[in-house]
């Protein structure tokens, strides 16, 4: 099928092409199009929430409150994590990506419920509205965490409109995740046994189940905090017998494993890119998936390493440290397997998988550092330090957004039929991983020296290190900037892409780019095994492929 | 109507019109909506959870105060809601079977019962409620609690203590109630549409998933009236 | 809508367990005498043992609605037992590793 009959991509009936007008997709239920409505909306709330950090990285430039005060820097620190965490990390590869490839990864013609993945995405875009409407009345000062009594009982901001908000995209994040289990699991294609699923579908069912049993925690958690602002009630409030910890204990519960519905899905881009460009099996397969689904659970084990020094008992204190180890466990055995599945592989350095190097590396920077943190002692020392703002975004910055450029690339061509230029994209890769480093790698030593995080004003020996972290968001934003040039660029005059370009393993390349509205022609029926890469062969060099056949 | 009862007893050979383009077969689209729903259920568990996480925690707190409170509750309003909600249980149970039989009217007839049961229960609820604001036992400015620690008559109970047992109190059946309203809601439509004939033996699935939604419903109650009616009356 | 769909596979709809008016009612039955039962025991002081019965009582009761009343007993499907399962499971840990803190804190 690799080589299927040529069609002249201009006539042939695409998913892009069945419909025209507002209507068609506003009104759609094909997860294709649905995906394209969530890229289109995830791409901007990255750049809002871009926005703020830059302004927070511009403040920082110099020790002194001069481009904003406290009051306003709160807010930005506030919005850029609100942001950035629920309406893109959380959502963008699932719901882009995910939404687009998984129905065609296991031979469906749609996701289970095409009407709930749409009502998912006018939620997401309901929670989103009223994110912005939030912004624009002046914004919330609480922090991304909402951290009761403040966000209840002293700030005059709007908590109740952002709380509801971010239940609101909950919901939409939680149906996503139901979908996805339902299609997984009812879906498939005869002979696509749950042994030769691609590793990108189980990290997307991993992630599933900590959508679908995490998040409700969160919501029913914002649902008590508006009440609580709106009718003075004590449960979070200890001047009234409430207790915060109880707050953080029910928050955390899914904002820790919230990380994992980031980073899960990442890993699966990661590790189809990984074998696509090493021309390899992945290695060891099972321990693979086995890997996702343990990280996924052991995740919900570990959250109150978020709470060592807020005052929770020592003992419970251990036990969570002991368990936030754990999980170092499977995250090793993903890190490993890559490195195994690239070992002696005819590895080829096109775009995606540059994303995939800095991802691995960065990752496990990441995933090291969050071994600091999980030991009480160093707890203590570093507890909102700036080490632990760098150990997060070279998790979910360096990790995640990595990942999601790398798979964005890899699967353009399959997305919008058209090739984007490798040469920039090549170098858009180089300015993000450069960027990103100088930026965060800096952080954690000014983190160990003590500069504690959400303030807009720092001692004058913080400012050498301060400066070169501003640079590099410069560079970093350069970076991000440049695939929204190209990308769109290559929509109109990027070269027609055949339906396999990578001459990757996987159903998704064996339908035409772009693929039809229903994926499948006929249903297709598996008889191979996951990343059958010995016999597919070499990469076709792009300038040799026959465009549109 | 008359035709849709027919082509439940006709073997079908045609596909059934409520199959979705997207599923393969009949017993796929069922199989998928039947975890859906399970799948949703589960969701809720977790999300009534963070409550009753909180109410763990409080009561293992202030136990005293806890058992005060719970006092105050009537126990007859409780048990009589929660058998107004097992008979209601019973007529979901019988509305499925109705559907599975073909039998239209029937399912009408007892969904329009769940939904009258269902309208009982927050009746009752609604009482409750009103005493509530007239002992001045709803959380907020006009919050008032006098009384002692039941197995310590001589203890006073924390007004702060009580009220967060209220506040909890108003958010677990609060949010019960809201459940029961949109279960009362989604039963009203369904009734409608049973009764025009939209479904048969072949398709009910909106019929089983309500009915598992409701009886979920009723399990988080079954679940509450012990926790804040019956347990702590004498410690 | 049927247009893609192969009828050739179309199979009838598998054989859905129909419950019986009489097990119904039985089990409806035992529901309200379990709820007249825990009610009762109320009254009475059993000390620790109140709490005991009472959530015996009421998981008793939650069970036989999810065994015969939401058809799990009678269900071939294993998948549903296991998101049951999962959804307890989680319960569990969130309810334990938060009380773990409060039962062990050195400090009130």
């Amino acid at each position: 099928m690799a080589t299927a009959v040529p069609v002249d991509v201009t006539e042939r009936e695409t998913y892009l092409n069945s419909g025209y007008g507002i209507k068609s997709w506003l009104l759609t239920r094909d997860h294709k199009r649905i995906a394209i409505l969530y890229l289109l909306s995830v791409t901007l709330f990255f750049f809002i929430g871009g926005f703020f950090a830059l302004l927070i990285r511009l403040e920082l430039l110099t020790p002194a409150g001069d481009l904003v005060q406290s009051d306003t820097y709160n807010k930005l620190f506030t919005m850029h994590g609100q942001v950035m965490v629920f309406f893109f990390l959380i959502p963008a590869v699932p719901a882009v990506l995910g939404n687009f490839l998984i129905p065609i990864m296991i031979g469906a013609r749609d996701l289970a419920f095409p009407r709930i993945n749409l009502l998912s995405w006018y939620l997401y875009i309901a929670g989103g509205l009223l994110m912005v409407y939030t912004i624009l009345a002046g914004g919330v000062d609480t922090g991304w965490t909402f951290y009761t009594p403040l966000s209840t009982e002293f700030l005059k901001t709007d908590v109740i409109t952002a709380a509801i908000a971010i239940f609101i995209a909950g919901f939409s994040s939680i149906l996503t995740g139901l979908n996805f289990i339902v299609t997984i699991h009812r879906m498939r294609a005869p002979g696509m046994t749950w042994d030769r699923l691609p590793l990108f579908v189980w990290s997307h069912y991993a992630t599933s189940i900590i959508q679908v049993l995490g998040t409700p925690v969160v919501a029913i958690t914002l649902v008590l905090v508006a009440l609580e602002r709106l009718l003075h009630l004590g449960i979070f409030n200890p001047a009234l017998g409430g207790d915060p910890l109880l707050f953080q204990h029910l928050f955390w519960f899914y904002s820790h494993p919230a990380v994992y519905i980031m980073i899960l899905p990442g890993m699966g881009i990661v590790s189809e890119i990984v074998c696509c460009f090493s021309r390899k099996r992945i290695f060891g397969y099972k321990a693979m998936a086995l890997a996702v689904l343990a990280i996924a659970v052991l995740g919900f084990l570990v959250w109150a390493h978020h709470m060592f020094v807020a005052g929770i008992s020592v003992y419970s204190a251990l036990v969570f440290s002991l368990l936030s180890y754990f999980v170092a466990v499977p995250s090793a055995v993903k890190v490993f397997n890559w490195t195994s599945t690239m070992y002696k592989g005819s590895i080829t350095y096109q775009t995606p998988m540059l994303y995939a190097f800095g991802f691995i590396g960065l990752f496990t920077i990441g995933g090291l550092t969050g071994l600091f943190l999980a030991c009480l002692g160093i707890d203590v020392h570093v507890t909102d330090t700036y080490f632990v703002v760098a150990h997060f975004h070279y998790v979910m910055v360096g990790g995640m957004v990595l990942a999601y450029l790398a798979g964005l690339h890899f699967w353009w061509p399959k997305i919008t039929g058209r090739m984007y230029p490798e040469g920039w994209g090549k170098l858009a890769a180089l300015i993000v991983f450069i960027g990103f480093n100088l930026t965060f790698f800096p952080q954690f030593i000014l983190g160990y020296m003590g500069m504690p995080r959400r303030y807009h004003a720092y001692p004058a020996e913080f400012q050498v290190l301060n400066v070169l972290s501003t640079a590099g968001a410069t560079i970093l934003a350069v970076g991000y900037l440049l695939p929204m040039v190209y990308f769109v660029w290559s929509i109109r005059y990027g070269k027609p892409a055949p339906a396999n370009p990578w001459n990757a393993a996987g159903l998704e390349w064996q339908v035409p780019s772009p693929p039809p509205t229903s994926n499948f022609e006929e249903q297709p029926i598996v008889t191979w095994e996951a990343y059958n890469y010995e016999e597919l062969g070499e990469i076709p060099d792009q300038q040799e492929v026959p465009v549109g056949h | 109507m008359a035709t849709n009862e027919a082509a439940a007893i006709v073997p079908h050979e045609e596909p059934n019109p409520a199959l979705l383009h997207h599923f393969v077969t009949e017993e796929q689209q069922k199989n998928a909506a039947s975890l859906g729903m399970w799948l949703f259920l589960a969701q809720e568990v977790m999300f009534f959870g963070g409550m009753f996480c909180a109410y763990l925690v409080y009561r293992y707190k202030y136990f005293g105060d806890f058992g005060s409170a719970s006092q105050t509750l009537n126990i007859w309003y409780g048990a009589i809601n929660t058998a107004v909600l097992l008979c209601s249980s019973l007529t979901v149970v019988l509305a499925v079977r109705a559907a599975q039989l073909n039998k239209r009217k029937a399912l009408t007839m007892w969904l329009v019962f769940t939904i009258l049961l269902g309208l009982v229960f927050l009746g009752v609820k609604g009482i409750e409620y009103k005493e509530k604001f007239e002992n001045h036992h709803v959380p907020g400015p006009s919050f008032a609690y006098h009384g002692t620690v039941p197995s310590h008559p001589d203890q006073q109970v924390n007004p702060r203590h009580a009220e967060i047992y209220f506040s909890l109190y108003f958010a677990m059946t609060g949010m019960h109630a809201l459940h029961m309203i949109i279960g009362v809601g989604l039963f009203g439509t369904l009734a409608v549409w049973a009764w025009r004939g939209k479904y048969s033996a072949n398709y009910y699935t909106p019929i089983e998933n309500a009915g598992l939604y409701w009886h979920f419903v009723d399990i988080v109650w079954i679940y509450l009236f012990p926790l804040l009616y019956l347990i702590d009356r004498h410690r | 809508m049927t247009e893609h769909s192969n009828a050739s596979q179309n199979t009838a709809t598998p054989h859905e367990h129909i419950s019986s008016i009489g097990s119904s009612v039985a089990i409806w039955i035992v529901l309200l005498i379990c709820t007249a039962l825990t009610a009762g025991v109320a009254f009475i002081d059993l000390g620790p043992l109140n709490t005991i019965v009472a959530l015996t009582i009421a998981t008793f009761k939650a069970i036989l609605v999810v065994l015969f009343f939401m058809h799990v007993k009678y269900t071939h499907e294993k998948l549903t037992g296991l998101v049951i399962v999962s959804a307890i499971f989680f319960l569990f840990l969130l309810l334990t590793l938060s009380m773990a803190d409060y039962t062990t804190r050195l400090w009130h």
